[in-house]
């Protein structure tokens, strides 16, 4: 069965200024799909990396507002202090529910979300940090037929939050951070060219 | 069908039927958060499928009262977003302090942890017994504990930090009595606040207020349900009077947006025009 990927959630803590750095740094203005991201933030940032990163890669980088509807090349920032989440019709919503994981925003809701409105065409992103947040957002992913890449334990800065990942599910790519900005492109672009035993189930 | 599709069915179904048995509406609510706070009930609940759950939910009184506590609790804190505070403190209430006597609509005050935020920055600012809040919420159970104003103890030291960073002029212990585990806020806060019931989605409007405080309710809600509340609010608020929005919410883009200044940008402090 063919399927064509939709949307990339990403999940980061520790180390996530300087990855997301490398990882937005090498995707290309046109990167054909919306990339939502998790970075645990303490309650009282500004919107000060939304602005960093989006000066600094050729995406467009935004901190997420509620109802943002969700575009092909835009990278949306979970805003501090709130659950970033997906609605089915293709916009953003946020929610300020009790921590989840010991966070908030939590990579696991939106993980959770996302993978309940797009499914199998979903790439899941789980990259450093110090805690195991993510990882019962990335089995979900792989649940429904979705990707799931995590970022190297060796090569993290903090390795915890890969490992928790790789240990929680079949994972699909286990990669270097630089590695990870090329895989995303390609995976991008072979569009309804999966061939049928990559759909795979994690169950 | 893939599980989920079956479960959105579920959840549909149960919200038709909970707002047809109970006149409880939850269908403008938005999905992805609606649905978290669901299968979290669901999981206590001991029922293993909505389906399941749905036979009792719509016979036993009980079992609808628990999903609404589930699905209808907002999360805060005291002076949470203490900036926000800080600007009510020194761009709103000198405007405030113009009347001899000004109403506040605090709706979906939940536990009361902002209306006391509130009052406590109001009497500190000289406006003791020239306000009057009404604090609203639809969840008739958090009323009985915001009417309550007992906190856990734990919470103190953040609510305190909050405090101070939001221009506090006082030392915050001064508002609460520490008794074991709880801290028992000063009954002094509650003399001018009235908690009472009230459903954004089905009810009407409060009278000729100077300030509508609504932070963080309507991110739960669907588009046409947020366009209901704003208008709710707008016809609610006086030529002049104040609109506080959670940090996320905004005016922009919104044709309701012309009658409204924005006075402290980031903070989602609008003032309505006159006329």
């Amino acid at each position: 069965m063919a399927r064509t990927f939709q949307a990339v959630v990403v999940g980061v803590s520790t180390g996530g200024v300087h990855a997301l750095q490398k990882l937005l740094g090498g995707l290309p203005a046109a990167f054909p799909l919306p990339i939502l991201i998790v970075q645990h933030i303490g309650a009282d940032a500004d919107g000060g990396l939304a602005k960093l990163l989006d000066e600094r890669c050729p995406l467009r980088v935004k901190e997420a507002d509620e109802q943002d509807e969700i575009l092909p090349g835009t990278a949306y920032l979970a805003p501090p202090n709130y659950h970033l989440l997906v609605e089915r019709e293709g916009f953003l919503s946020l929610s300020a529910d009790p921590y989840v994981s010991f966070a908030r925003p939590s990579v696991d809701v939106l993980f959770e979300s996302a993978a309940a409105v797009f499914g199998p065409g979903l790439i899941g992103v789980v990259l450093t940090g110090a805690n195991f947040d993510g990882s019962r957002g990335l089995k979900t992913i792989k649940n429904k037929g979705g990707v799931a890449i995590v970022q190297d334990p060796a090569d993290a800065e903090a390795p915890q939050m890969p490992q928790a990942a790789i240990a929680a599910t079949g994972v699909d790519y286990v990669v270097a951070l630089d590695g990870i900005a090329t895989l995303l492109q390609k995976l991008a672009a072979r569009r309804n060219t999966i061939p049928h035993d990559e759909k795979g189930r994690d169950d | 069908m893939q599980i989920d599709d079956v479960e959105d069915v579920e959840i549909r179904l149960l919200l038709e039927g909970v707002q047809r048995i109970y006149g409880y509406d939850f269908r403008d609510y938005a999905d992805a958060s609606i649905k978290r706070r669901l299968n979290h009930w669901l999981a206590e609940s001991g029922f293993d499928t909505f389906s399941q759950a749905q036979s009792q939910l719509l016979r036993d009184r009980s079992v609808f009262e628990s999903l609404l506590r589930g699905i209808t609790v907002n999360v805060t804190e005291m002076f949470r977003d203490p900036t926000f505070f800080r600007a009510v403190r020194e761009q709103v209430v000198p405007f405030l302090k113009t009347y001899p006597f000004v109403k506040i609509w605090h709706a979906g005050c939940a536990t009361g942890e902002e209306a006391y935020s509130m009052a406590i920055l109001l009497n500190e600012e000289g406006m003791a017994g020239r306000y009057r809040m009404y604090a609203t919420d639809i969840n008739e159970a958090v009323l009985q504990k915001a009417g309550e104003g007992v906190m856990p103890i734990t919470e103190m030291q953040r609510f305190t930090r909050n405090y101070q960073k939001s221009g506090g002029r006082a030392s915050f212990a001064d508002y609460y009595t520490a008794r074991y585990d709880r801290a028992i806020l000063s009954p002094a806060l509650k003399k001018h606040i009235v908690f009472a019931p009230h459903n954004l989605a089905t009810d009407g409007e409060f009278g000729e207020m100077n300030l509508v405080l609504c932070r963080n309710v309507m991110i739960y809600f669907k588009p046409a349900l947020k366009e209901r509340c704003l208008r709710l609010f707008d016809s609610s608020l006086l030529p002049g009077g104040f609109l506080c929005l959670g940090l996320k919410e905004s005016l922009e883009r919104r044709k309701m947006g012309e009658r409204y200044e924005e006075l402290a940008a980031p903070l989602r402090i609008y003032r309505k025009r006159y006329g």
